[in-house]
């Protein structure tokens, strides 16, 4: 304790500020005295963590659901085919009011698609690679006592193929079938199962009217696209639906099909239910589809006919799917926020509280920075807890969700990494202040404080 | 930058009981303080000069509000002088910053408080560590130094306990360890044993007299004349000044 001279003051100066460069013992230490003043408030920070488990588990929840459905939206446009163009066959509103107009016997409507719409479409429009034209008829199908009545669609060999349905057993009747004008018949997964409950069905036969069709092959069922579902003697939203060929249908069910509704006050005519349009280029399906109505209108006087694009559909679900995907995380992080908002609460209570021990860590030698580093260890502590906490949470509760309620539920490996770095930035940009305000204190004052 | 010793041979400041070949560790220079409240200012501290010599042992006495605790507080690197200079070895400590005073604090200070002003989330040996931490000793550096000061304060078995499970005098003598733990320049002592009875008190003041007796610089606030009696030097302060400055014992 003799002379002290400058030299050694700047020594020792250099070696404490060489000591106190961030290393991991140091933050080992401050990570330990956080962790102890968070569990001396066990309940406090609980509540407080809980804030930021709820936000991040909503953050990636929402996600995952919204994520999920437009992921659903959008299957079913592709399975449509995105370089398909869908015509259909509807009702026209005038031609429906005039037939219920006064009494008389019933009146046959016409309307619709026709097989010279189809020829016109396929040889006049350049890019249009196929048109696969069906005629939907509305039968009882039987296999001996068992009955059903479904949708029996007469169509082309490619129909699956344009349209992304799978088989699940057997095949889709050929080309020489087709010529032949054969008894062959495709079951949906409904069909096949309604009326074969034990039997396989390939090889057996189903009847319809009074002719036999050897069933050559069970279609994955899809759901056969919610679109379209208002067309008037289709039924289109059908879920169950059988497929003959298309020269079958017209040999079997005659030119045009007649189909009586309300108790015969009804009849109408229709010479195809819907065709799909294959584009060769995707780009030009839009394109494509508007001269298609402009040829359409031409030809026909009302308008007893739409037009579908599943590729603009998607488009639209596409947008809709981002809209929808912003809205819901926003509101998720809203929460967030409000969680962040928790932790700030709490810093500045335990700031306030802990003013005492602010002081004497200051007396003995605590730089501002020092107590900075304290709290918003603690801060950061709570809030990536919560966030690991959340993000456990955030992907359980989709996966819940998948479960009971049957949603397809996406946890893309985006939403728990964004939601967690938020929850820890929050930590950060929320701990801050408190943290600042702490070590601004005077620390005479904090010293006094009771 | 010269050295204290040679600063003092300039002899700018006559100062009582100057014991030959004894340097100074610090220096008060017509130390004035002033607190501002709005548009009012109160001069609590009207210049005072005082020198403090290694190994001394010293008490400031005087009635409340004579400035003892700024006096204190600026001696402790916790304010600064208003005017004046204070010289803490040869650091002019009114020219530094937030930063450099926690560093002289942490380094070249022990205090000692009335409440003891332990941490209570913290056992006996992390408080005794808390002020090498800051100084950045390594975790084994600071636990065989921290062992050693609670060896020496008599709490060595006592290490895990949280100072609530502690009695007054050994929370005391924990304060004390630590205040020692980075070998300080001075130990600074506000009222050490006023909360303390006075068989604790009688231990403490015993702990106090072999820190002196090692050669360690002590001051020591105190209402208390016969604390004041066992100290080296009394100061005594009136309305922020120094009434009188005595050298009690050799």
């Amino acid at each position: 304790m003799s002379d002290f001279t400058l030299d050694t003051f700047v020594e020792h100066q250099a070696r404490a500020a060489s000591r106190s460069k961030f290393n991991l013992v140091r933050f080992k230490k401050i990570t330990q005295v956080g962790v102890k003043s968070i569990f001396s408030h066990g309940l406090r920070s609980m509540l407080t963590v809980l804030g930021i488990v709820i936000g991040v588990a909503a953050v990636i929840a929402m996600l995952a659901v919204s994520e999920g459905a437009s992921f659903e939206a959008q299957q079913q446009f592709r399975d449509l085919g995105a370089s398909n163009i869908l015509i259909k066959s509807v009702k026209p509103a005038a031609v429906e009011e005039s037939t219920q107009r006064g009494f008389g016997p019933p009146q046959a409507v016409i309307y619709g698609l026709t097989n010279a719409d189809i020829t016109t479409i396929r040889d006049t429009i350049p890019g249009v690679s196929n048109v696969i034209a069906s005629r939907i008829v509305k039968k009882n199908v039987w296999n001996l006592g068992i009955s059903m009545n479904t949708d029996v669609v007469g169509t082309a060999v490619d129909y699956p193929i344009s349209r992304n349905y799978n088989l699940r057993a057997g095949r889709f009747f050929s080309e020489s079938e087709m010529r032949d004008h054969a008894n062959v018949v495709v079951l949906s997964d409904e069909v096949a199962s309604e009326l074969f409950p034990i039997d396989n069905p390939l090889g057996n036969s189903i009847k319809i009217d009074s002719d036999y069709y050897n069933v050559v092959g069970i279609m994955e069922s899809e759901g056969f696209s919610n679109l379209g579902q208002n067309q008037a003697g289709s039924s289109n939203a059908a879920p169950s639906r059988v497929f003959i060929p298309f020269t079958a249908s017209k040999s079997r069910f005659g030119e045009t099909t007649t189909r009586q509704t309300a108790g015969g006050m009804e009849s109408e005519t229709v010479e195809l239910h819907e065709a799909i349009i294959q584009v060769e280029d995707q780009e030009a399906v839009i394109e494509v589809g508007e001269i298609i109505d402009q040829i359409l209108q031409r030809r026909h006087r009302d308008v007893d006919y739409t037009i579908e694009i599943p590729l603009a559909l998607l488009r639209q679900a596409e947008e809709s799917a981002l809209r929808d995907q912003i809205v819901a995380g926003a509101i998720a992080g809203i929460s967030l926020l409000v969680g962040g908002i928790g932790i700030m609460n709490i810093m500045l209570a335990s700031v306030t509280e802990r003013t005492r021990e602010i002081g004497i860590r200051r007396a003995l030698g605590a730089k501002k920075r020092d107590i900075i580093a304290q709290f918003l260890v603690e801060a950061v502590i709570l809030s990536g807890v919560g966030g690991l906490i959340g993000v456990v949470l955030g992907i359980i509760i989709p996966f819940v969700i998948s479960i009971f309620w049957g949603m397809t539920t996406i946890v893309t490996p985006v939403a728990p990494i964004l939601a967690f770095s938020i929850s820890a930035m929050i930590g950060v940009v929320f701990g801050i202040y408190p943290s600042m305000r702490a070590a601004d204190m005077d620390p005479v004052e904090a010293l006094r404080h009771e | 930058m010269t050295t204290l010793d040679s600063h003092s041979a300039q002899g700018a400041i006559p100062s009582p009981g100057l014991v030959a070949g004894q340097s100074v560790v610090a220096r008060l220079e017509d130390i004035r303080k002033t607190y501002y409240m709005g548009a009012l200012s109160v001069e609590v501290l009207h210049g005072i000069s005082l020198d403090f010599y290694a190994g001394d042992y010293i008490s400031i006495m005087g009635p409340s509000g004579c400035g003892k605790s700024t006096l204190m507080n600026i001696l402790g690197c916790l304010d600064q002088a208003t005017e004046g200079k204070y010289y803490l070895g040869s650091e002019d400590t009114s020219q530094l910053g937030d930063d450099e005073l926690s560093g002289i604090r942490g380094a070249r200070l022990g205090f000692i408080f009335q409440s003891y002003n332990l941490i209570q989330q913290l056992d006996v040996l992390e408080n005794i560590e808390m002020p090498l931490f800051y100084q950045g000793y390594s975790e084994s550096e600071s636990h065989e130094i921290a062992m050693g000061l609670a060896e020496r304060v008599g709490l060595e078995d006592r290490l895990d306990h949280k100072p609530f499970e502690l009695s007054g005098g050994q929370q005391q003598r924990v304060a004390i360890a630590r205040a020692l733990a980075v070998d300080p320049l001075i130990i600074l002592a506000d009222e050490p044993t006023g909360n303390l009875d006075t068989k604790s008190g009688a231990e403490i003041l015993k702990l106090f007299d072999d820190l002196h007796a090692q050669g360690k610089t002590l001051i020591m606030v105190t209402h208390s004349d016969e604390l004041a009696e066992r100290t080296k030097r009394e100061i005594r302060l009136i309305d922020g000044t120094v009434e009188s400055d005595e050298r009690l014992h050799a």
